[in-house]
């Protein structure tokens, strides 16, 4: 299928190239690690891909640039995704994924900001996000910087109360700078979205809490990239974007079971998968 | 050594058989059911299954009007996430002293993979200071499926952990528990290790090193760090003169502080405690080398009791 779209198809092909090594990454880790969260380590790849790889403001040489676009996995435990796209920008040396979760590793089971360059925020409690976006945004306006913030959300992670204080101050503060993202793969940990607390309609309940909202496929590419590009451009209101995916997505026996959100990859189904993953590249 | 139980699959069944007979127990989920097992629960009980989604705050308040309506309400998440509840525990449960149950699981550091954050060292502190609560940290799988029936049919706030790693059997089904009672589990006069938890059965073992170094050990399981059994840690402190205390938690405001503040007004002896030396934990791939490093080893059990001893 032929999209069009103003971007051109070297960087579309460079950055769905990228979704697909982060997968690979993430599941030689989530192997060699013996236990993680594959399921929603997957569903992001290419929001990761474009993110890092061409959207966000960073400089690895300078990971304490005041200037820089934060960015804050407020769904912790998708962190081997982020170790992965960090250390292919060069945060980290790459060999240093393998040491994630030992003892002494400054890679920990969710990211830790004190010990891995990159890591703007500490998270692995659900619901964080927004509110500490925010009061990075106001403090940008505070020192007349630019700098946006990114918060990587799940969509179960809607379900917390918390969440929602924060979208609300978001908008009575309009901070446009806040750009929030939810990876939407309708699975949490115990079942579906639909069955466990539905969040429909999703679209009009960010609306009313005075956000715009972009309604896009999370697979695609091109609509990531012209979602960040109009959320960047948006005056007024915090952007919220709805990407659509599919929670283990590129491992057929992971794609939409809740059973892989927190599940250790045997050596049978590590072969299986990458043997998928690479037929892909 | 001792043979390993899944506690959390034992908690999960216990819970089940339970609640099929008696039909005032409901079990409240958010979103970890799977994880912490009451998934049991939900299929022998279904019409008593309520998941809440990722919403621990709320878990408890709707709890606190189960019990309001009559019925016996069992909360469930991860210990660490409990936290995020404390002012619904403190306000709606402990003070207006509901008859709520919390199941704090993956207690300690026994989901040691997730890391810190998944780590609690502090919800002893925390749910022992709350005036009317209860708080029980059971040291096997059989103390569990006792504990269960327990402090259901007790009528107040209770909170009790359960550990996400398998544990060492350390009783049998003929261990008579009761809520508030430590059990002497050895004897001996040189010193009292009082212990609950995974380094209940450290400390047993402690005991034995001691013992071939030619010092006696009382081992005391103290499964109910509230309220605390304050005749039989008395006794203790009077008969040996030296106490140690060990357990799966900060130093700060736990069980060892729970025995010394017993003690320090009525018989203060040399105490020394084994714990998290108030510092926040890391990710390994198993429990056991991570109380080592964090200070919960044996031999940091047997140097305890050696320096308690000493300062008799
Ligand atoms: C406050 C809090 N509650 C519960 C958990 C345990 N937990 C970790 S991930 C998860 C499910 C998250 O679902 P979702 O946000 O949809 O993430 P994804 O499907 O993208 O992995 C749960 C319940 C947690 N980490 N934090």
């Amino acid at each position: 299928m032929v999209i069009k779209t103003k971007y051109p198809p070297e960087l579309i092909k460079k950055l769905e190239d990228m979704a697909r090594q982060l997968r690979i990454d993430v599941v030689e880790m989530t192997h060699c690690r013996g236990q993680g969260h594959p399921g929603g380590s997957l569903s992001p790849a290419e929001i990761m891909s474009v993110l890092f790889f061409h959207h966000l403001r960073l400089d690895p040489k300078k990971p304490q640039w005041e200037n820089r676009d934060r960015f804050i996995l407020s769904k912790g435990h998708a962190c081997a995704i982020l170790y992965a796209a960090l250390a292919r920008i060069g945060f980290m040396p790459f060999e240093d994924l393998k040491t994630w979760g030992c003892i002494g590793s400054y890679l920990q089971g969710h990211p830790d900001r004190r010990k891995t360059p990159g890591v703007e925020m500490t998270t692995g409690c659900l619901g964080h996000g927004i509110n500490i976006g925010a009061g990075l945004c106001l403090s940008a306006q505070l020192k007349g910087l630019d700098y946006r913030t990114y918060v990587l959300l799940g969509d179960g992670e809607l379900q917390t109360g918390i969440l929602w204080e924060g979208a609300m101050l978001t908008a009575k503060y309009k901070l446009s700078r806040l750009i929030a993202i939810v990876d939407c793969n309708g699975v949490q940990l115990d079942g579906t979205t639909e069955e466990i607390m539905s969040l429909e309609p999703l679209k009009s309940k960010w609306e009313s809490f005075g956000w715009a909202v972009l309604d896009i496929n999370g697979h695609s590419v091109p609509e990531l990239l012209e979602a960040l590009d109009k959320a960047r451009a948006s005056s007024g209101k915090p952007t919220v974007i709805i990407a659509h995916t599919v929670k283990g997505k590129g491992v057929s026996f992971m794609e939409g079971k809740a059973a892989w959100h927190g599940r250790a990859i045997n050596d049978e189904e590590y072969q299986q998968a990458m043997e998928e993953l690479k037929e892909n590249v | 050594m001792f043979d390993l139980d899944n506690t959390r699959q034992i908690f999960g069944e216990t819970l089940a058989e339970y609640g099929v007979k008696n039909k005032k127990i409901v079990v409240l989920a958010a979103d970890v059911s799977s994880s912490v097992m009451t998934t049991f629960f939900a299929k022998k009980n279904p019409e008593r299954f309520f998941n809440v989604g990722i919403a621990e705050a709320g878990m408890i308040d709707t709890a606190v009007g189960f019990a309001l309506g009559g019925f016996i309400p069992f909360t469930n998440t991860f210990a660490a996430l409990f936290l995020r509840a404390t002012e619904q525990i403190r306000t709606c449960v402990a003070y207006a002293n509901t008859n709520v149950k919390i199941v704090g699981s993956f207690a300690g550091l026994s989901d040691a993979k997730d890391g810190a954050t998944h780590h609690s060292i502090m919800d002893i502190a925390i749910m022992r200071a709350m005036p009317n609560m209860t708080v029980i940290v059971p040291s096997d799988s059989i103390e569990v499926k006792k504990m269960i029936p327990l402090i259901a049919e007790h009528e107040g706030p209770v909170y009790i952990r359960i550990s996400r790693a398998e544990m060492p059997i350390i009783f049998d089904e003929n261990h008579k528990m009761e809520i508030g009672k430590g059990v002497v589990m050895r004897d001996g006069n040189d010193v009292t290790i009082i212990a609950n938890g995974h380094l209940l059965s450290r400390s047993l073992e402690a005991a034995d090193q001691l013992n071939s170094r030619g010092i006696k050990a009382r081992v005391v399981n103290l499964h109910t760090v509230k309220p605390v059994d304050k005749p039989l840690l008395m006794k203790c402190a009077r008969e040996t003169g030296a106490v140690v205390t060990a357990e799966e938690h900060s130093i700060i405001g736990g069980l060892g502080s729970a025995v010394a503040e017993t003690l320090v007004g009525e018989i203060p002896v040399p105490i020394k405690m084994v714990g998290v030396a108030d510092t926040f934990t890391e990710s390994a791939k198993d429990l056991d080398p991570l109380l080592d490093k964090y200070g919960m080893s044996v031999e940091d059990i047997v140097r305890a009791a050696q320096q308690a001893m000493k300062q008799k």
